[in-house]
C-alpha cells in the first residue's frame, strides 16, 4: 500500500480519518515494511468497517492484516449495542472460533529425536486430516445439543481430557449463551462425523521446539523455557461453524436491507445486536465456539494417547487455548467509562494485560497468552497480553503470519514432495494426505512471522515470550 | 457463441473461481467445476452418482453462492466430489444435478476442503457476449 494515504501516528500506528460513511477513525498497527506488503484492499475493508453502525472507536487491522471477506483477516472491531452496534457473521468469518492451543510436554527434544518419526507416524495416524477424514466420534441428537452447550467441558465429562485443562481455555472450556436451537439441521448434519478432526488448509498439529525465550519471567510463569517440547494445535468449528456462517452470511443481507443498512460490499452483511436476527446468530455463534473448543479438547486427548503410546512419561498439560475468529461481549474502559460491547475479532487474537479476571488466577499476573502460529518450516510464537492493548485494540494483537503468496501461486511454484523432502533434511517431519495442500502451504507462500510478531510487539500490543520451531507437523 | 470455459482467479489467503458459459446455467456448472478443482482434478472424478440441488435466492448473486454453498454441504455430508453438472435456472429458482462419486482420498488426493463460497468478488454478469460466474471460496 502507498504510505501516503495515512497519517502516521507513530512508527507503528497508521491512521485513516473519517471521511464519508466513516463513523470512526481506521487505524492499522504495523511497521513501515509491512504496510507497504500489505494489499489495498485491506484499507478498503478496513475503512468499509469504520463506516458500520454502533462501531466503537476505530475499525482496526492487525500487523498479520490481509484481504478477508468484508472484514480484512486480522480485523478488530467494537459495537454498542445501545447505539445501533451491529454483528457481522463476515466479522466472525466462516471458521468460528478458529483457534489455537498450547501442550506442554514435560519432553525436551533428546526425549524426541530417538522416535520423532514414529510419533510423526503416531499422531498422523491417530488424527483425522484432511477432506474426507471421519472422527470415531459420532453424535446423537442429545449428545450434539450436550457438545454445543458444554464446550470442552462435555469433552472432559466424556473423558477427553483432564479437569484442570478447563481453566486453561478461555471462557473456562464452555461459552455461555450457546443456543444449539438457533443451529440448522444442515449445520449439525455436516458435523456428525467431524468430531475430533483437525480439517485442512492452514490447519495443522505440531511438535515443538522451544528455540529462544524472550522474557524469563512470564515464560517461567507460562512453565516454557528453551530446549522444552510443546504441541500447538491449530483448527476449529469444523463443518458445523462453516455452515453457521453460510446461512447467516445470506440472512443477514437481507437482515441489513431491512433494518436500512447499507452496505458497502454484501461480505459485510449485519444485524442489530438488538434483532430478532443479531440475537439469532449470537446464540448459533456461541453454540458454534463450543464446538471449536470440544473439538481441540477431543485432538488433545488423542495427541495424548498418541504420546503415552511412545513417550509414557510425557504428562501433556495444557498451557492455553485461544479463539481468533469471534464475537465476544467484554467490558472495555472508555472516557473513564466501562462499556459493554461486541468485540468481533476475525484473525486477532484477544490480548488482555496483566491483572485481568478472565486470566487464570496461574496466569495472571503475566497477561493472557497469545498464541500465534506460523508457516510449517519456520516457526511459531507465545506472547503475551499487556496493558497498553486495552486502550490500543480492545486488547488483541494479531494471529499468525498471513499468506504472501496466493495458493494458486503456491502451487504453481512449488512441488509438495519436494517440500516435505526440504523439510525432511532439516529435521522436519511433514504427514499430509495431500501433497499439493502441502505445496499450497509450502514456507514461502507465508510471510515472515518474526516480523509480524516484532510489529505487534513494537506496537504495544502484546510482549514476546516464546519462538517455537517444529519438529513434527501433522497438515489437513 | 462463449466456449464454455472455467478458471481460478487469485485471492490473498484463498481461491477465486469463475464459470464462463454461453448462457447463465453453462457459466454456474462451469463454477461447479472450478470449485471442484480447487480440491482435486475432476478429471479423476467418475461421474457415477446423481444428487439433486434446489436452490431459490432473492438475485442471480445470490443464487450463484447458494449454488457453490449447497455442492459444498453435499461433499461434506455425502462425502462425495462431483465431475459433471446439468444445471436448470427459472425465476429465481435453481434445479440442478450433480454427478459424481464418494471421495476417495488415496486416489482424489484432495488439496483441501473448501469451508463456504463467500460473496467476495461476486459477480453473475453478462460481459463479452458470454455469462461470468464467480466469487472467492474460503478455504
Amino acid at each position: 500500500m502507498d504510505i501516503g494515504q495515512f497519517i502516521r501516528r507513530s512508527e507503528y500506528e497508521w491512521e485513516i480519518a473519517p471521511r464519508g460513511a466513516m463513523r470512526v477513525p481506521a487505524i492499522i498497527y504495523a511497521n513501515e515494511p509491512l504496510i507497504r506488503a500489505m494489499d489495498q484492499k485491506v484499507y478498503e475493508q478496513v475503512v468499509n468497517v469504520a463506516a458500520l453502525p454502533g462501531i466503537v472507536k476505530a475499525s482496526y487491522a492487525m500487523p498479520d492484516a490481509h484481504w478477508g471477506y468484508g472484514f480484512p483477516i486480522g480485523g478488530v472491531a467494537a459495537f454498542d449495542p445501545d447505539q445501533g452496534g451491529v454483528v457481522s457473521a463476515g466479522g466472525v468469518g466462516f471458521d468460528i472460533s478458529c483457534g489455537v492451543r498450547c501442550l506442554h510436554t514435560g519432553l525436551v527434544k533428546d526425549d524426541i529425536l530417538p522416535v520423532q518419526k514414529a510419533l510423526a507416524d503416531i499422531l498422523y495416524h491417530k488424527i483425522p486430516a484432511g477432506l474426507g477424514s471421519t472422527g470415531a466420534i459420532h453424535l446423537n441428537v442429545a449428545e450434539m445439543e450436550a457438545m454445543l452447550t458444554g464446550g470442552a467441558r462435555w469433552a472432559v465429562e466424556r473423558g477427553w481430557g483432564e479437569p484442570a485443562d478447563l481453566e486453561r481455555i478461555e471462557e473456562g472450556g464452555q461459552m455461555k449463551g450457546a443456543k444449539p436451537d438457533n443451529v440448522s439441521e444442515h449445520a449439525k448434519k455436516r458435523q456428525r462425523d467431524e468430531m475430533g478432526t483437525l480439517g485442512s488448509g492452514n490447519h495443522y498439529l505440531e511438535v515443538q521446539e522451544v528455540t529462544a525465550v524472550f522474557d524469563r519471567t512470564i515464560a517461567d510463569t507460562f512453565g516454557l523455557k528453551r530446549g522444552d517440547i510443546v504441541v500447538m494445535i491449530h483448527c476449529g468449528s469444523r463443518g458445523l461453524g462453516h455452515q453457521i456462517g453460510t446461512e447467516f452470511l445470506k440472512r443477514m443481507v437481507i437482515a441489513a436491507e431491512q433494518h436500512g443498512i447499507t452496505l458497502p460490499d454484501r461480505e459485510l452483511a449485519c444485524a442489530p445486536i438488538n434483532s430478532d436476527v443479531g440475537e439469532e446468530y449470537l446464540g448459533a455463534m456461541r453454540a458454534a465456539i463450543n464446538c471449536a473448543l470440544a473439538n481441540r479438547q477431543i485432538l488433545t486427548h488423542l495427541v495424548r494417547e498418541s504420546f503415552a503410546h511412545l513417550l509414557p512419561k510425557a504428562k501433556l498439560p495444557l498451557i492455553y487455548d485461544v479463539s481468533h475468529n469471534t464475537c465476544k461481549v467484554e467490558d472495555h474502559v472508555m472516557d473513564g467509562k466501562p462499556r459493554r460491547l461486541y468485540v468481533h475479532r476475525k484473525g486477532a487474537t484477544r490480548a488482555f494485560g496483566p491483572g485481568h479476571p478472565d486470566i487464570p488466577e496461574a496466569l495472571r499476573s503475566a497477561g493472557q497468552p497469545v498464541l500465534i502460529g506460523g508457516s510449517m518450516g519456520t516457526g511459531s510464537y507465545v506472547l503475551a497480553g499487556t496493558k497498553e492493548a486495552e486502550t490500543r485494540s480492545f486488547s488483541s494483537a494479531c494471529h499468525g503470519a498471513g499468506r504472501a503468496m496466493s495458493r494458486h501461486q503456491a502451487f504453481r511454484t512449488w512441488k509438495g514432495r519436494q517440500v516435505i523432502d526440504e523439510l525432511a533434511a532439516r529435521g522436519i517431519y511433514i504427514r499430509s494426505p495431500s501433497s499439493r495442500g502441502v505445496a499450497e502451504e509450502a514456507p514461502g507462500a507465508y510471510k515472515d512471522v518474526s516480523a509480524v510478531v516484532d510489529a505487534a510487539e513494537q506496537a504495544g500490543l502484546a510482549r514476546k515470550v516464546a519462538r517455537v520451531e517444529p519438529l513434527v507437523c501433522v497438515k489437513g | 457463441m462463449a466456449t464454455a470455459r472455467w478458471e481460478h482467479f487469485a485471492h490473498e489467503a484463498d481461491m477465486g473461481v469463475r464459470g464462463i458459459g454461453a448462457t447463465k446455467e453453462e457459466a454456474f456448472a462451469q463454477a461447479a467445476l472450478a470449485l471442484m478443482a480447487v480440491i482435486t482434478d475432476p478429471v479423476t472424478v467418475a461421474a457415477n452418482e446423481a444428487v439433486t440441488i434446489e436452490c431459490q435466492a432473492p438475485d442471480d448473486e445470490l443464487l450463484f453462492a447458494d449454488w457453490l454453498n449447497a455442492l459444498v454441504y453435499e461433499m461434506a455430508t455425502r462425502k462425495m466430489l462431483f465431475s459433471r453438472f446439468e444445471v436448470r435456472i427459472a425465476n429465481g429458482a435453481l434445479t440442478a444435478t450433480a454427478w459424481g462419486e464418494r471421495t476417495d482420498p488415496a486416489r482424489h488426493r484432495p488439496a483441501v476442503e473448501i469451508k463456504g463460497a463467500t460473496y467476495t468478488a461476486l459477480k453473475v454478469a453478462r460481459e463479452n457476449g458470454a455469462w461470468v460466474a464467480q466469487t472467492v471460496v474460503d478455504v
